[in-house]
């Protein structure tokens, strides 16, 4: 017995006013190291026993504000910076909607936080591995009595003086509690072979489920929905129509959707006579002319218009748009080559609308002028 | 006449117990073996919650062709299924919280009940969202989490409020409760003997050691959580109350929607929880901690929520009338007298018909006619979601596509799964945890607090 360690004395009472009396007087002499304890919380004892008002008032605070700030955030930025979406013609920001979120994101951070903070902060939690556990005091706190200590750490502690003064307010017992052997031997055991034979087994584990659910699971009905679906895609053939193809032509004689009827089919000097470019060569048409001209016609006839094909002999390389003849074309005659395609070039119609069309058609003038400069042009 | 003195407070603990008593009468169902009835209960359950698992099964791999919704009622059994659940959940935080900070010491005796009640009911409401979504293995796209494809949810949707508001709502209640258990779990691991037990509990008591200094700190957090559960509750069902009046349809479009699920989620709560309590007293002896008072007191806040009840249900036919709109009157007519007449007319007398009985007193205070119209409470609370749902969307704004609701075997299957989710969830809990806050009843039992500070 005499080797143990003495943690603390500790008087249980089964009357409360008893207790609040020994507490008063515990303070009037001044120990700082002492506590009560009690299955429940007994009214009237932080003062007593001078406890600080306690922060966790001011903490839920400051979390659900964080939260708050948090969820403008998240909502501001998804919403009007990363993806804006126009919904019901609202603005990107539309702050009334956004309110919700931002209540259960402020009550969320600030209960679980202050939680958090209280347990495992303030109180040190988990810690089983307290003095008074598994002690009598703690267990007849437990059942039925309520119980004070006086710690040995602390500066004033002398054994006897503390029974005396203890048992002049009658408890009903008075115990010695000590420190039981391991809790003062106690050394962390990380490398036991135990727990790193469990960690091993875990690692396994979560890696086997983790290939399994990626690589088999996902594979199988119904999680394969995405790659069985019944459509076609684009140059996939087709068992339903005759000619096999999975890819429709419009129907013949139908001008699609916002596209105006070409007269001038099989006609191109016609066309040439009596189309005129409607565009202005402005700086937004010429922008517009270059970027779909880089895109379907530079493969062929090379970025500035000069033949230079960039399909290696994959596709036979088209004249130059440089040449005498096309300069002295004019534009709407251009513009038939587009639509209706020529020699082996096919119609880039379905490709490009009529303003994208006669965009190229200027942006072919500027290429051209830019390689034949008149004089006035050199300023 | 009896002479009531009322400054005093009457006593809530019948019969003036000891602290190690309560301790004995609320650990019982966890120490003794239970009864060939606990088993009888558990296995009628797990059969309930077994049928559900099959038919989800079923909708996972055919999809929800299965079940009774097309066009034009796409929202059926789903939707009245998680209103109705999480309403019941409702009651739970209203005892726990918004009377904590009224400080109605009655709740003490099914606080922790009614805690745990809420989060069964909202795990079981929670399920309804995820699988109606058709493919649940997809559902973490419903939280804004960063992905490879840039999506993020659009906040502006009532939808995804409801997300927010359920899980949120579940993680503040589980702390609540958890917070709540703690002292009571140290209390557990100081009077077990099997060496189990004790470890489990050792684990989640985290080593609280009944310090008053810890106490100082518990009761502020106590009063902070209860104080953020407060508009928390208030606002969950609000906000499942959007997922229709912000949308546009007459019937659902209204202002009244959200005062008025709240109450009829209060309602439908404290039916739920009077019903089980009267059956947990009875079975485990704790008639004297969870008393006829209690009981009678709850009858009464039901009472009270049955007619803020019938009251919308009277002021939403004034409105459909007062606006002069031909669509919100055909629906309102068409609700009480067209093709779902009979639900809504078991909804009306269940909801409020019955409920007035509780003006008397003699029913308020036995068993067996408030068990009966608790029961009916929650069968006319299940029909007014399904009225609500599933009658302005019969008939919604092309005649052509008019269609008539009938679930089939899954729904209906569904529907007993998810009883038998919260009923196993609750027979479980009454034999693992203490059904009654120890720590709360000793606090206010007599002799157990000073006389004077």
């Amino acid at each position: 017995m005499e080797s143990r360690k003495l943690y603390a004395i500790g008087a249980l009472f089964n009357d409360p006013n008893k207790l609040v009396k020994l507490a008063k007087k515990i303070v009037e002499q001044g120990y700082k190291n002492w506590d009560v304890h009690s299955s429940f919380p007994i009214h009237g004892l932080p003062k007593i026993m001078r406890l600080k008002w306690s922060p966790l008032g001011y903490v839920a605070l400051i979390l659900g504000l964080t939260g708050t700030t948090f969820g403008l955030f998240l909502t501001w930025w998804t919403m009007s910076v990363d993806y804006p979406l126009i919904i019901g013609g609202k603005p990107w920001f539309s702050f009334p909607a956004f309110v919700p979120v931002l209540f259960e994101l402020t009550v969320l951070l600030a209960s679980v936080g202050t939680a958090i903070v209280m347990l495992f902060i303030i109180f040190k939690f988990p810690n089983n591995r307290h003095p008074l556990h598994d002690t009598d005091y703690l267990k007849k706190v437990s059942s039925d009595n309520c119980g004070l200590i006086i710690e040995a750490k602390d500066k004033k502690f002398n054994y006897d003086e503390i029974k005396s003064l203890f048992s002049q307010f009658e408890p009903d017992s008075i115990i010695d509690i000590y420190y039981q052997e391991e809790e003062t031997s106690y050394k962390p055991k990380v490398f036991d072979w135990k727990f790193i034979v469990f960690l091993i087994v875990v690692a396994i584990l979560t890696s086997a489920i983790g290939y399994l659910f990626n690589n088999v699971i996902l594979y199988l009905p119904p999680f394969d929905f995405m790659m069985n679906q019944h459509k076609l895609n684009p140059q996939e053939a087709s068992t339903f129509f005759n000619d096999g193809f999975g890819m429709r032509k419009p129907v013949p004689g139908t001008v699609a959707r916002g596209e105006a009827f070409y007269p001038f089919k099989g006609k191109p000097d016609e066309a040439g006579t009596k189309l005129i470019n409607p565009l202005l060569p402005s700086k937004e048409n010429l922008e517009l002319g270059k970027s779909k001209y880089n895109t379907f016609c530079s493969p062929c006839h090379g970025w500035r218009g000069e033949g230079d094909s960039r399909l290696n002999g994959q596709f036979p390389n088209p004249p130059s748009l440089h040449s005498e003849k096309v300069r002295n074309w004019s534009d709407g005659r251009i513009y038939h080559v587009i639509v209706e395609g020529q020699n082996i070039m096919p119609s880039y119609s379905k490709q490009l609308t009529e303003k994208e069309r006669w965009a190229i058609v200027l942006y072919i003038r500027a290429l051209q002028r830019s390689l034949n400069a008149k004089q006035e042009d050199v300023q | 006449m009896n002479q009531i003195d009322y400054t005093i407070e009457p006593q809530i603990i019948e019969g003036n117990p000891t602290q190690s008593q309560v301790n004995d009468a609320i650990a019982k169902p966890l120490e003794t073996k239970p009864t060939w009835k606990y088993y009888l209960a558990l296995g009628i359950s797990v059969s309930m919650l077994l049928t559900g698992a099959i038919c989800l099964g079923y909708t996972f791999y055919y999809g929800l062709g299965l079940w009774g919704i097309n066009q034009p009622i796409g929202w059926a059994f789903d939707i009245v299924n998680f209103v109705f659940w999480v309403g019941i959940g409702h009651a739970g935080t209203l005892i726990s919280a918004i009377l904590f900070l009224f400080r109605q010491k009655w709740r003490t005796g099914i606080a922790r009940f009614a805690e745990a009640m809420t989060i069964f009911a909202v795990m079981t409401a929670g399920l309804f969202p995820l699988i109606h979504t058709g493919r649940p293995w997809l559902d973490g796209y419903l939280f804004p989490l960063p992905n490879q494809h840039h999506l993020w949810v659009n906040f502006t949707s009532p939808l995804i409020w409801d997300v927010f508001a359920v899980s949120t709502y579940l993680t503040v209640s589980f702390v609540f409760w958890y917070i709540g258990l703690i002292p009571d779990l140290a209390i557990l691991r100081d009077r077990t003997k099997s060496k189990v037990k004790k470890i489990i509990y050792s684990i989640f008591s985290l080593g609280w050691r009944h310090s008053n200094t810890h106490w100082h700190h518990y009761e502020m957090i106590y009063l902070v959580l209860a104080g953020f559960a407060t508009p928390l509750v208030l606002s969950v069902h609000t906000i499942v109350s959007f997922d229709f009046a912000v949308s546009i349809l007459p019937g659902w479009h209204t202002t009244i929607f959200p005062p008025y699920f709240v109450a009829g989620a209060v309602f439908s709560g404290f039916a739920m929880v009077q019903n089980v309590l009267i059956v947990i007293r009875k079975i485990f002896d704790l008639e004297h901690i969870i008393t006829l008072d209690i009981l009678e007191k709850m009858n009464k806040v039901m009472l009270a929520t049955g007619m803020m009840v019938g009251y919308a249900y009277g002021m939403e036919f004034f409105i459909a009338w007062y606006s002069g709109n031909p669509l919100e009157s055909f629906v309102f007519i068409n609700r009480a007298f067209g093709n779902y007449a009979w639900a809504y007319w078991i909804m009306v007398s269940c909801n409020v018909i019955f409920t007035q009985l509780f003006w008397i007193k003699k029913i308020r205070r036995s068993i067996i006619p408030m068990f009966i119209i608790g029961v009916l409470v929650n069968v006319g609370m299940w029909f007014e979601r399904f009225v609500i749902v599933v009658t302005t969307t019969s008939r919604d704004f092309l005649p052509t596509s008019w269609d008539y609701f009938k679930p089939t075997l899954y729904d209906i299957g569904i529907l007993i799964g998810s009883f038998g989710l919260f009923f196993t969830l609750v027979i479980l809990f009454i034999r693992a945890l203490p059904v009654v806050s120890i720590s709360e009843v000793k606090a206010i039992l007599p002799n157990s607090q000073p006389k004077h500070h």
